[in-house]
């Protein structure tokens, strides 16, 4: 599971989508692993305004990288700051969480992420 | 100038859906001049040689694209329609190498005396340069419409002749390239590649964008979204078809074989009716081909029965830990999930961001399933696949500016739930469509009719 999803990602239950505490999820024994993936700047500048970049910056952190700006670059820096791109580039779509958890900051359930695959899938009771 | 398109003729309804997608995704102004679903043979007015070019670049149903030089009815209007409209054109081509072709549509050339006759028949061309078979610098194409089975009908002319000179020839190696045939990893419902790719065309997949299967399976329509530049993310509900057996079959091996992985974006297990997409405006499309009870079961997450069966409910609030659970799911409405899926759809597409799934009817009037629609989503285009007694349609969506919407339309939609339609518990009574898909798609008499035999010839 890339970080990009993750930004992507909530919690699956419906009493949480309200909450802002569920959002983003929790990694939890995360193990990370890095590719190698030509950069893609024409994606990256896309997603930029998609990104929620608080909730980037809270994952970021979470899972050790160092510290991300306060605000998110402008496109204009993107394209013209190598290393901001790549940086960007390692933490979206390079780094990906191969086994684990993602937890709800707001009901607190686990979802477990094997071989990168995160299973979003609820008992009954939460449906 | 006008261009001569030579299409395919196969999925003729998605044909003039495709080439004006792909004139969006590359900017271009295309004007359709004449097209019609029986010919091959479509007239379009575009900018530019090089418009031409771009459209071609894509496209999976065109076979080449020509500069238009005359169509008639006969040869003897052709010629002076040619001498009139192209005489400009010609100094450029007198010195190149080139070539000329027959094609001759539902009609037959086989005869090369006759071939060399009509080749010569356009003598007055004034081409001094060599003729080469193989790598001219130029082909010109003579094309025959002829009626059907002119051949056994032994016909003594074709309906209509064109000619052009030949500008580029579409993409459908791509067909072979995706073949399902030869990829590692498919399943019972993988689409077959060149529906995949004109579905990818029509929602406008392009390089720099993020494209959602919610119904991912093997990862067809990620893939061909990936190949057109495109970032590929999909889930699905069972996480036994995004894994397969690992390596080369599974989802990311198919990826892996055609070396699109860098397009792979993510794929997850969940449900669409509880998914954990934020609802965003984050994607720039979303295609699919959504379960609809017949080969693949249409289920969600829940339990069938809670009141009868408490203990699964029960199991999973102890158990969903466990890796070993596996979370209960129940059948679900073909028409309930439509609607989630245009719900889904209005809340994370961006502006103009398009939908395309495919949705199965009955050709029988009677048991039609309507397209569905949704105030925030205009439909751009029907495209239909028929077969014998039912028919695939791929239904495309454009998710319109909130300006554009039709506040009072969208109020009335909220208020309107099916619930009638969710109500029911088996997966019949869920989806007409599978209902009338096993029973043949027979009519209500028909089956009062064949009850009433049945019954006659038990009792005698």
């Amino acid at each position: 599971m890339k970080i990009l999803s993750l930004n992507f990602l909530t919690c699956a239950v419906k009493a949480c989508k309200s909450s802002s505490d569920s959002y983003p999820l929790h990694p939890k024994d995360a193990e990370l692993v890095q590719d190698e993936i030509e950069v893609n700047a024409q994606l990256l500048v896309n997603l930029l305004p998609r990104l929620d970049w608080t909730a980037l910056s809270t994952t970021a952190t979470e899972l050790g990288f160092p510290a991300l700006p306060p605000q998110p670059p402008s496109a204009e820096d993107l394209q013209a700051d190598d290393k901001t791109l790549r940086d960007l580039h390692n933490l979206l779509m390079e780094t990906q969480i191969m086994e684990g958890k993602l937890v709800c900051g707001n009901c607190g359930h686990e979802y477990a992420v094997r071989e990168g695959i995160a299973n979003f899938l609820l008992p009954s009771h939460l449906v | 100038m006008e261009y001569l398109i030579r299409f395919s003729q196969l999925h003729e309804t998605f044909r003039s859906a495709e080439i004006q997608a792909i004139a969006v995704i590359e900017g271009v102004d295309l004007r359709v001049i004449s097209y019609s679903d029986e010919s091959p043979f479509c007239v379009v007015r575009l900018p530019s040689e090089d418009a031409a070019r771009a459209i071609m670049r894509r496209s999976v149903l065109a076979h080449a694209i020509y500069e238009h030089w005359g169509t008639a009815d006969t040869y003897d209007e052709l010629h002076p329609i040619i001498k009139r409209d192209t005489a400009h054109l010609w100094p450029q081509y007198v010195e190149p190498s080139f070539k000329m072709n027959i094609d001759a549509y539902q009609g037959s050339r086989s005869s090369s005396k006759k071939q060399l006759a009509l080749i010569n028949s356009f003598s007055y061309l004034p081409f001094k340069g060599p003729i080469r078979l193989s790598c001219p610098d130029q082909e010109f194409t003579i094309f025959e419409q002829w009626e059907f089975d002119a051949v056994p009908l032994n016909l003594p002319s074709p309906l209509k002749v064109h000619f052009g000179r030949l500008i580029a020839c579409g993409v459908r190696d791509l067909i072979h390239t995706f073949d399902l045939k030869k990829r590692d990893y498919i399943s019972t419902t993988s689409m077959d590649s060149e529906l995949a790719l004109v579905t990818a065309n029509i929602a406008l997949a392009a390089p720099g964008k993020i494209f959602y299967d919610p119904f991912v399976g093997t990862g067809s329509f990620p893939i061909a979204c990936a190949h057109f530049g495109a970032l590929g993310l999909g889930s699905d509900i069972d996480g036994r078809s995004v894994r397969g057996d690992g390596g080369k079959k599974s989802l990311r091996g198919n990826f892996q074989q055609y070396g699109l992985e860098k397009l792979l974006g993510d794929v997850f297990v969940c449900d669409l009716t509880n998914s954990p997409v934020r609802r965003a405006r984050i994607l720039d499309g979303i295609v699919c081909d959504p379960p609809y009870g017949v080969r693949e079961g249409l289920k969600v997450l829940g339990c069938k029965d809670p009141e009868s069966t408490p203990w699964v409910v029960e199991k999973g609030r102890k158990m969903y830990r466990d890796p070993a659970f596996v979370a209960p799911k129940k059948p679900y409405s073909f028409m309930a999930m439509l609607d989630d899926i245009l719900n889904f759809a209005t809340d994370t597409l961006v502006d103009n961001g398009r939908i395309s799934f495919w949705m199965p009817t009955a050709n029988d009037e009677e048991q039609e399933i309507g397209v569905p629609t949704h105030p925030c989503l205009a439909i751009v285009v029907v495209c239909t696949q028929v077969f014998n007694k039912w028919s695939r349609r791929l239904i495309t969506y454009r998710r319109l500016p909130d300006a554009e919407v039709d506040l009072s339309a969208l109020a009335q939609q909220k208020k309107m739930k099916h619930e009638a339609q969710t109500n029911g518990i088996n997966a019949d009574d869920l989806n007409p469509f599978r209902r009338h898909y096993f029973r043949g798609f027979k009519s209500e008499q028909d089956l009062t009719d064949d009850a009433a035999t049945d019954k006659i010839l038990n009792t005698t």
